[in-house]
């Protein structure tokens, strides 16, 4: 966990005070909606189909227990009694009142939270693996520098106003959990030759109505010229990125009508004329960092306990251990991931109670730790296996131990037109009935590891572009049909998915991907070929004729 | 519009003489790039002070070799949501060591002052009255910053460094 000090403190604080100040003056009129719209966005503040929405930063996805209960507190007291995990680690609730939130702000500012350009044209809630600081094979926790540049894109006096919105992600992992490169920037954290931590840059990766994956501007920046180098690609972006057009203003668009080359130049010549200004980071600034971060005391513990051993008779433990907890780098230890995928459930919705209960099951079983990830799953990062049965069975109460993590069923969506002003399909009641129609654990399993993506338009908030499968709403004369592309991935291997054919009516979908899913289970070569790896090796074509043949 | 300097409402003193308009042969003017660009030499040796507006797609660069001469720059923001200008005023001031004064046109409002102060401007053409007599207030809205910025407000990184200095310094 990182801990705020009084500086963070303080600027939170302020910031709160000073967006209650800017809300009076629209109540009053004194702002009018036009200017006050970049300013309530700046604060994560959205107007969506029936209500405002409301936008929280879960930096890196570390939660504290006490940050958790707070969330809750705010889904209860200003809210409908839920809230919404995002793919960008951020929570959002669905119902809140223009008035009341600059006292919600105040509620989380208590306990470190803020919904900080959450939303706007100004660089976004800095994301990273969530398994960060306890994956196996980690080269160093990516929080620090995650955190160093939540920092520094907190409330930037030149960045403010880009020209579009800017999300950086970074990872410390060989396996991409972060998918950086689909962000504007994305940071892989690795050792030099000389051994000093540096990273690959990734520049203008993006899904949306153009989607790009990230090209690499440079393959070595020392850790000690991070800012730096990031401030010279936000100054080429900030000068010369487009403004005439909402939907050619992302840097991805800069970067493709420029070339990667030339826009390195450019960002190169601004860099060398600045590496060396008060942007330059030494180590002891970086140690700062990282003594504010704690880490759990962790015990000497057994691989296999007795427990475990005991707990393996039980073939509903074992299908959820099997499925949901992951291998901790300290021994004795695991990772467990909480489902928020249930059959019938809106994907990455929990309740307050849900919420509180998390909580305290983060305090005994997971040093009052929770993690968020971009799947909208929670995880506990640190429990010990001995208590993994109990840990499930207060888990399955509360209905958050589907064992259905990475399989067919654990569906990313967007909220789709059921809330959203830009949608032009529902999302949600697809992932539904798609949970529905691959509730058997057993079928699932078979399938293995396949990731369905659902986005309700063209902004691809579901980023269904690198979903395995991705499903896209659209509208034609009035109805909602589904485009269906397959084959794409967000990891470090990352690649659009492939349009199958013409899309689909609403009543259609679910049989279009059971039809997909069949045709899989014909062709994959061995049962461990992931669906993915299949497609790849046979392209789309037998799975159109598969799915076309008949309709 | 009310003009801001030095934290104050003041008198503007500069006239804006369009393109097309004659230039008067004393007092201080205010004209566009491309007229002060297309006969520098002359405009920049006239009795009077000359400010000039600097478009904010322009590169910045090409009126270095004149800062020395000119009584003020304004940058535009065309709308509060471009922010370019807060690019062309830190390369203004902090690569170029430019030190006379920025001002800020356009849409200029309370809502930005802070950024605006940070990235190097010093005067502003404020849009509304009540902004303008807000001004003093708003600045005061923050106290600790995250980023270094030619202005010299301390982040709040070397804060950190220096308290923690101070406590290993004590008995």
């Amino acid at each position: 966990m990182y801990a705020y000090d009084e500086l963070d403190r303080t600027i939170i604080n302020e910031r709160v005070e000073e967006f209650r100040d800017q809300v009076k003056r629209r109540l009053s009129g004194e702002l009018s909606e036009d200017e006050f719209k970049m300013l309530r966005l700046q604060n994560g503040v959205y107007l969506q189909l029936h209500a405002y929405m409301f936008r929280v930063a879960i930096p890196y996805g570390t939660l504290s227990s006490e940050q958790l209960r707070r969330l809750a507190h705010v889904a209860r007291k200003y809210d409908r009694g839920y809230g919404h995990f995002t793919t960008r680690q951020n929570i959002q609730f669905n119902w809140i009142k223009l008035a009341e939130l600059p006292d919600a702000l105040a509620d989380l500012a208590d306990v470190g939270i803020h919904a900080m350009q959450t939303s706007g044209n100004n660089t976004r809630n800095v994301t990273s693996d969530q398994w960060a600081g306890v994956a196996p094979g980690e080269i160093e926790d990516p929080r620090i520098w995650s955190e160093l540049l939540r920092q520094y894109t907190t409330l930037h006096p030149e960045f403010s106003f880009l020209p579009r919105k800017f999300k950086f992600a970074i990872t410390a992992s060989d396996h991409d959990r972060a998918a950086i490169k689909v962000h504007d920037i994305g940071l892989r954290l690795y050792k030099n030759a000389a051994g000093e931590t540096g990273f690959e840059v990734l520049v203008g990766g993006g899904l949306g109505r153009t989607p790009f994956i990230g090209k690499t501007i440079k393959p070595f920046v020392h850790g000690h010229d991070l800012l730096s180098y990031v401030e010279a690609i936000l100054r080429v972006y900030n000068q010369y990125g487009r403004r005439d057009n909402i939907y050619k203003a992302r840097i991805k668009i800069l970067v493709h009508e420029l070339g990667i080359e030339k826009f390195a130049r450019e960002v190169e010549e601004e860099w060398l004329q600045m590496r060396d200004s008060a942007l330059a980071i030494d180590d002891a600034v970086i140690e700062d960092i990282r003594s504010r971060f704690s880490y759990p005391a962790y015990e000497k513990l057994p691989h296999m306990p007795d427990e475990l051993k005991k707990a393996a008779h039980d073939p509903h433990f074992e299908a959820w251990r099997k499925n949901a907890t992951f291998p901790h780098k300290v021994p004795g230890y695991a990772i467990a991931v909480l489902s928020l995928k249930p059959v019938g459930g809106p994907p990455g919705d929990a309740t307050a109670d849900q919420m509180d209960a998390i909580a305290d099951l983060a305090d005994k079983y997971s040093f009052g730790e929770i993690r968020v990830g971009h799947e909208q799953n929670l995880a506990l990062p640190h429990v010990a296996r001995r208590d993994l049965p109990a840990l499930w069975k207060a888990l399955d109460k509360i209905g958050a131990a589907t064992p259905n993590v990475n399989l067919v069923t654990d569906i990313i969506a967007c909220p789709g037109l059921d809330y959203c002003s830009l949608a032009n399909a529902r999302s949600i009641p697809i992932a539904q009935e798609l949970t529905r129609r691959f509730a058997n654990h057993d079928t699932a399993n078979l399938i293995g590891r396949l990731h369905i993506n659902i986005s309700g338009c063209i902004n691809a908030c579901g980023h269904h572009h690198v979903g395995h499968i991705g499903i896209l709403g659209v509208e034609k004369n009035g109805e909602e049909f589904y485009q269906i592309t397959i084959g794409g991935r967000a990891d470090e291997k990352a690649e659009v998915g492939t349009l199958i054919g013409p899309a689909v009516p609403y009543g259609d979908v679910a049989d279009v991907i059971e039809d997909i899913v069949e045709a899989y289970l014909a062709l994959r070569a061995r049962p461990d070929e992931l669906f993915v790896d299949a497609v790849k090796r046979l392209g789309v074509e037998p799975f159109r004729e598969r799915v076309y043949a008949t309709r | 519009m009310p003009l801001v300097k030095g934290g104050k409402i003041a008198t503007d003193v500069f006239v804006h003489v369009a393109d097309d308009a004659e230039i008067p042969g004393d007092g201080g003017i205010l004209i566009s790039a491309g007229r002060f660009l297309g006969d520098a030499e002359a405009l920049s040796g006239r009795a009077g002070k000359t400010g000039v507006i600097w478009p904010n797609n322009r590169d910045i660069d090409d009126l270095v070799p004149w800062l020395d001469r000119l009584a003020f720059v304004a940058l535009v923001f065309p709308s509060f949501r471009d922010g370019r200008a807060y690019s062309q005023a830190r390369v203004l001031r902090e690569r170029h060591g430019y030190r006379g004064e920025l001002r800020a046109t356009g849409q200029v409002l309370r809502d930005q002052f802070v950024f605006m102060l940070r990235a190097g401007f010093d005067a502003f053409q404020v849009n509304k009255e009540a902004d303008a007599e807000a001004f003093a207030a708003t600045v005061k809205r923050y106290s600790v910053f995250y980023q270094p910025t030619g202005d010299g407000r301390i982040t709040a990184l070397h804060r950190r460094m220096q308290l923690r200095h101070s406590e290993s310094a004590g008995p």
